[in-house]
């Protein structure tokens, strides 16, 4: 029974046209992602500072990537934490 | 092969201002002794850490960016080690992006701390000159 429900849950309900998601790095020309701004990679995390996959942001394969080794860089350096709560709450 | 080379560190916020200063200035001698070209340096002075190290929230920041041979970051990364006052580092190589960006916001910073300067004379005329002349 609760499995039926579950199942019910689950199913997409009717979605209406999403915006297409495109890579901000790519669009804007940005090459370079910079671990010092630790503001700009907020972006790139969730509220408990993990980073948020490429299917949410829509960032391209190669940039991702940057960002990824960006956000490690600034955690090592205390510039971005490595796990919080309400991180975007703060500011 | 001659590299370009980015070092952040953070000391103890337990250093005073100057001690803060004399550090750096060590590890600034640590790196023209073996021969490598500083680029550029910012101090970012006491900023918040975003979670604790050595159970202490904050720390003084500090950045070089030089070009040097590789065997000099390893030796900058040793003293940093046998220094107690640092409490975290950082070196990465940069790419051609990196340089580009690194000049970039070299400037961007510059002129914003003329706009600073300038929008900041009028108002406190005599102490911004007092600090001009020392």
């Amino acid at each position: 029974m609760a499995q039926q429900t579950d199942i019910k849950y689950l199913t997409p309900i009717a979605v209406d046209i999403r915006k297409k998601k495109y890579c901000r790095f790519k669009k804007s020309g940005i090459k370079y992602i910079d671990y010092k701004d630790g503001e700009f990679l907020k972006r790139f995390v969730n509220e408990q500072g993990r980073i948020l996959p490429r299917r949410l942001t829509g960032t391209s394969l190669k940039y991702q990537k940057k960002v990824a080794q960006a956000v490690k860089r600034a955690r090592h350096l205390a510039l971005l934490p490595f796990v919080t709560d309400n991180l975007k709450s703060n500011n | 092969m001659l590299n370009h080379y980015e070092t952040v560190f953070i000391m103890t916020p337990v250093l005073s201002e100057e001690q803060m200063k004399e550090t750096v200035k060590k590890f600034e001698n640590v790196l023209l002794d073996k021969g490598a070209e500083i680029v550029h340096q910012e101090n970012w002075g006491l900023r918040k850490l975003e979670y604790p190290i050595a159970k202490k929230t904050s720390g003084f920041y500090h950045l070089f960016e030089f070009v040097a041979e590789g065997s000099v970051v390893k030796e900058l990364e040793l003293q940093y080690r046998r220094d107690e006052k640092v409490m975290r580092y950082l070196t990465v190589s940069m790419d051609k992006h990196a340089i580009a960006y690194a000049e970039k916001r070299r400037n961007l910073r510059k002129e914003r701390a003329a706009v600073a300067e300038t929008e900041a004379a009028p108002v406190a005329e005599q102490p911004a000159e007092n600090t001009n002349n020392e």
